[in-house]
């Protein structure tokens, strides 16, 4: 889902999104919770980095920059936020239970890359 | 939170006698003192009051709106859900317009997924970062949901922790941990227990108990008749 894409209506004329304006990842997608260590205030739990999922939904509206609002500067600025499903035999290799046990968890776009299904 | 009462008067205490009339805290009527962070939980809010940030009364108020959140407005959501399936479809595609349809107001952001106990799916609701908690329906969530055993452990070893609750998963069924990370907050819709037919919406809601909303445990079935 490029940001520069446009839906429209037959022979209407395209609109252009602006940047970051669409979400980056449609529902379904495989991505790759990224491994970062930046210093501030920030929302990804450290068993969730480098692990890989699969987006479930696109949380609307899009959410406040909590990293940026810790520090007061929260005006206007919002980024996508998306639930993911992340099969709990991912998160731990020894893992007890059905293999099909999953966790839910909403994490903010700046944290994901696309991965491989 | 429960301590944190302001109250209106105008007076020195003898260990607070720094000279200017403000609302403040009632002496803590035990002799321990005040910790840490207690003592700086109070001093920003006097500051916040003297600084003409926030009035006073707004502190009082708000322990007021939480504590009309408890875990019999959640049951309402619950009970109605299993007596009204279009109610439960509209709960389930927006847990926060279906709780306002309720008179159940949201005082801040966050937004609401209920997750529906079903027969091949068990869910269970954490917040491993902190302590969020579904509190415009819920209230305040118990001590146990803010302490690192349970968080920790609910994504790691669900299955385990529940047993501990008294709750055991059969191995066919599927666990859905949701782990509260930012506004998104999460409350479980348990299963109607068998034996329910005959109950009224009131009478269901009188079953469903927080640990339910939060998927610790199932809805137990009610209780038989005392004898005569």
């Amino acid at each position: 889902m490029p940001d520069s894409s446009a839906t429209h209506a037959p022979g209407a004329p395209p609109i252009v999104l602006a940047l970051g304006e669409a979400p980056r990842f449609a529902p379904g997608t495989p991505v790759r919770i990224l491994t970062r260590q930046p210093i501030g205030h920030y929302r990804v739990p450290i068993y969730l980095r480098g692990k890989q999922g699969v987006v479930e939904k696109v949380i609307e509206p899009a959410a406040v920059d909590n990293e940026e609002e810790a520090y007061g500067r929260n005006a206007g600025k919002r980024r996508h936020y998306y639930r993911l499903s992340v099969a709990m035999t991912a998160l731990w290799p020894q893992y007890a239970g059905s293999p099909k046990d999953r966790l839910h968890v909403e994490v903010f776009d700046n944290w994901l890359e696309e991965a491989q299904a | 939170m429960s301590t944190a009462h302001s109250h209106d008067h105008d007076h020195d205490h003898d260990d607070h006698s720094h000279g200017h009339k403000h609302p403040h805290r009632p002496c803590a009527p035990d002799l321990r003192p005040p910790s840490y962070y207690e003592l700086m939980e109070i001093a920003i809010s006097e500051l916040l009051a003297e600084r003409g940030l926030i009035e006073p009364d707004e502190i009082r108020r708000q322990i007021e709106v939480l504590d009309s959140r408890t875990p019999a407005q959640g049951a309402r959501i619950v009970a109605r859900a299993w007596v009204d399936p279009a109610f439960k479809a509209r709960l389930l595609a927006n847990g926060r317009t279906g709780c306002e349809e309720m008179g159940i107001s949201f005082y801040d952001d966050t937004e609401l997924i209920v997750v529906e106990n079903t027969d091949a799916v068990h869910n269970l609701i954490v917040c491993t970062l902190c302590s969020c908690y579904p509190r415009a329906v819920l209230g305040l969530p118990p001590d146990w949901y803010k302490l690192k055993p349970y968080r920790a452990r609910a994504v790691k070893e669900p299955r385990a922790l529940l047993a501990e609750f008294g709750t055991r998963i059969p191995d066919d069924m599927e666990i859905h941990v949701h782990d509260s990370t930012s506004i998104v907050r999460f409350m479980v819709l348990p299963q109607r227990p068998a034996g329910t037919d005959g109950l009224d919406e009131t009478q269901l809601a009188a079953l469903v108990t927080r640990d339910a909303m939060i998927g610790v445990v199932t809805v137990a079935p009610p209780a038989p008749p005392a004898k005569a």
